[in-house]
């Protein structure tokens, strides 16, 4: 009898979805769940009304209002003029188009990539695309997902399929145990370090390992949630225990008869022993410290007990030319330690790390504490209902009592569409993913690091090593 | 309806960065619109503008050498982070129709091809040989896509691999929608499939 070819988690997921294959390299997948926002989607719309196509399947479609939103007072009609024009067009679409929107006034409402594994409808081997490039957020079920733009959406709106070049596979193999203090958004942000920006380009990456094994789903998620920042796209972890354990009773998650052979479906979703990637990389999470980022792109990244780098001292002229232009825009000098580094503000929150697991880690550090005189610190939850979890357990208070503020779900300051913006030469610790230049507001400095580390930061008024608590 | 790209020929201006991210390319204060059109005069916008609204001398598009520039050459990894097309409707509008580098970003290089742009990538070697072309001044190439060749005033050289589907999308100016409606009994066929 004829051996099956053995298989990666990924090319299982892929193969099952093919429609129809449009050259070697090119094929028509079939999408399983299209996540939509205020933000990405109102050109795609406008372009089915120009041709006078319909959503092929509005029950495959879910919106939600994220990116542009006020995370303040909700009573309030939002006070910039076109982003209400932008999120008001997303709920005539939804309501034109027959697709489920969870609106600003929904106890459902959240970051997009908060809710769909909130409700249960992030499941494994699935595919999923969003007009956001951190849908890889929800590989960690084992799901195939990633980010795409407009005319894209617009497609996947009329078709359900997306056109397709099959990615190459890349296995990243993280073991070991975690040192206290080091979390998930360590990994990842060590990984990006080690293989750049642009590492993983044209790849999906599948996170093995037992470091990988022993986190919580929601821990997986901050993991593969910066997949992109490696240039990914897409990450993804075979489900197992924690992911079923996590689904099991999810508003939208199989029951009965139907949990039980979807159980067994999503059993055999992951990688042959035998399979081979194209690529391969490993990472010790034991050697590794709590990270922080010292210049413009995720990738300048180091350990906490380092000092800001020499750029003098890096490997080629194009990498010496980049971190001098990044350590300009910091405002760092060469040597400087970056635990000792002052901050002005502290943002807890975004798609990577604002989940109740998140504030519950921060709430650690913050409890019985205050923040430094002179930080304004603010969490902002991924949400409405982590939100609703944190209050029940009391965390807005441990917040609110430290000084944080405590607001309302959205992107918030990860992109500063709304009105939470850093001001020019304002330095902040986040736990967000993106430490682009004026990303969090024109001249603004951010740091990217765990919510234990921002909350300790918050603290201080400086990064510190959480470690030392 | 991608616009087609066949063959082309425009002034270089060159951007020697490396990782040059979405939302330098379009900030996100200009990411409100509900529209395709009006990112053109955004494009770049915090490099562009000093903070008082006026062009920054010192940023390349903003060098008299290089107006009416429609092709950009740049470092590795441009258009990383963000999905966001709106960078790519921001360069269009601009009148970029090609942009040169040694590698872009997967989801960046994709919604070019969906507007009738043509990201070339070039070995590093060739792509700062083309960045010093420019130093005397204006250096007009002709980026064609049919032949996968780029030829340069100045003797400039290079042949290059376009993705084959993407090439075909700028190519033929494709309706990718329209031709993906005409396999309607395929898709059905699928969702009819047993679990």
């Amino acid at each position: 009898m004829k051996q099956p070819v053995p298989k990666t988690l990924f090319d299982r997921v892929w193969d099952a979805h093919v429609v129809q294959q449009l050259t070697d390299e090119v094929a028509l997948l079939y999408v399983d769940l299209h996540l939509i926002h205020e933000v990405t989607s109102p050109q795609a719309f406008a372009g089915l009304r120009r041709e006078s196509r319909r959503v092929r399947r509005p029950e495959r479609t879910l919106a939600t209002v994220d990116h542009s939103i006020p995370t303040g007072d909700r009573s309030r009609p939002i006070a910039d003029a076109v982003a209400a024009r932008q999120v008001e067009a997303l709920g005539s679409n939804a309501r034109e188009f027959g697709i489920e929107l969870f609106d600003l006034a929904s106890p459902g409402q959240g970051i997009v990539h908060v809710i769909g594994p909130e409700l249960g409808v992030t499941q494994p081997g699935m595919v999923i695309v969003c007009g956001d490039s951190h849908t890889a957020t929800h590989g960690a079920f084992g799901a195939f997902a990633l980010g795409i733009g407009t005319s894209e959406v617009e497609h996947v709106l009329a078709t359900q399929c997306v056109v397709l070049p099959r990615p190459r596979t890349l296995e990243a193999r993280i073991t070991g145990a975690r040192g206290p203090g080091v979390s998930a958004k360590d990994l990842i942000l060590a990984l990006i370090g080690k293989i750049g920006t642009a590492g993983a380009t044209g790849h999906v990456i599948e996170y093995t390992g037992n470091a990988i094994r022993a986190l919580s789903m929601e821990e997986r998620m901050t993991v593969c949630n910066m997949s992109i920042e490696a240039g990914a796209r897409a990450g993804m972890i075979a489900p197992d225990d924690v992911t079923f354990t996590y689904l099991r009773g999810r508003p939208r998650a199989p029951s009965g008869s139907a949990w039980t052979s979807a159980v067994e479906r999503w059993g055999a979703l992951r990688t042959d022993p035998e399979a081979r990637f194209d690529a391969q990389v490993s990472l010790d999470a034991s050697s590794i410290g709590p990270q922080v980022t010292w210049g413009t792109t995720p990738g300048m990244v180091a350990d906490i007990t380092a000092c800001v780098p020499d750029p003098a001292q890096l490997g080629t002229d194009a990498e010496r030319r980049a971190a001098e232009r990044a350590l300009q825009y910091m405002g760092l000098e060469p040597g400087t330690p970056l635990a000792g580094i002052r901050i002005d503000r502290v943002f807890l929150g975004s798609c990577t790390n604002a989940r109740i697991e998140d504030l519950r880690a921060a709430a650690t550090i913050v409890r019985g504490r205050h923040v430094a005189a002179r930080v304004r610190a603010m969490v902002v939850p991924g949400s409405q209902r982590v939100k609703a979890q944190a209050e029940q357990e009391g965390l807005d208070q441990v917040f609110r009592e430290a000084g944080f503020e405590w607001r309302n779900a959205g992107c918030s300051m990860c992109l500063g569409m709304n009105d939470d913006v850093l001001g020019a030469g304002e330095r902040c610790a986040a736990t967000s993913n993106r430490n682009f230049e004026g990303r969090q507001g024109r001249g603004g400095r951010t740091h990217l690091m765990s919510p234990m580390m921002a909350a300790a930061a918050a603290i201080e008024g400086h990064l510190v090593d959480v470690r030392g608590w | 309806m991608v616009k087609a790209f066949v063959r082309h020929r425009g002034r270089l201006v060159t951007l020697p960065r490396r990782d040059v991210d979405t939302d330098q390319i379009i900030p996100k204060q200009f990411l409100k619109g509900v529209e395709r059109t009006g990112f053109g005069p955004a494009l770049f916008y915090d490099w562009r503008y000093r903070p008082d609204g006026s062009p920054d001398p010192a940023f390349e598009l903003n060098s008299p050498a290089t107006q009416g520039a429609t092709i950009l050459v740049t470092g590795p990894n441009f258009g990383c982070g963000s999905s966001r097309e709106h960078a790519v409707w921001a360069l269009v509008e601009y009148g970029f129709r090609a942009i040169i580098g040694p590698s872009f970003a997967d989801i960046f290089a994709s919604n070019c091809y969906r507007n009738g742009v043509l990201p070339v990538r070039l070995p590093a070697a060739e792509v700062d040989n083309l960045i010093r072309s420019t130093d005397g001044g204006v250096h007009e190439i002709v980026v064609d896509l049919e032949r996968q060749v780029i030829t340069g005033d100045r003797g400039f050289h290079a042949r290059f691999t376009a993705d084959p589907y993407g090439r075909e999308l700028l190519l033929r100016g494709l309706d990718e929608i329209g031709r993906t409606l005409l396999e309607e009994p395929r898709i059905a066929a699928y969702e009819r499939r047993p679990a």
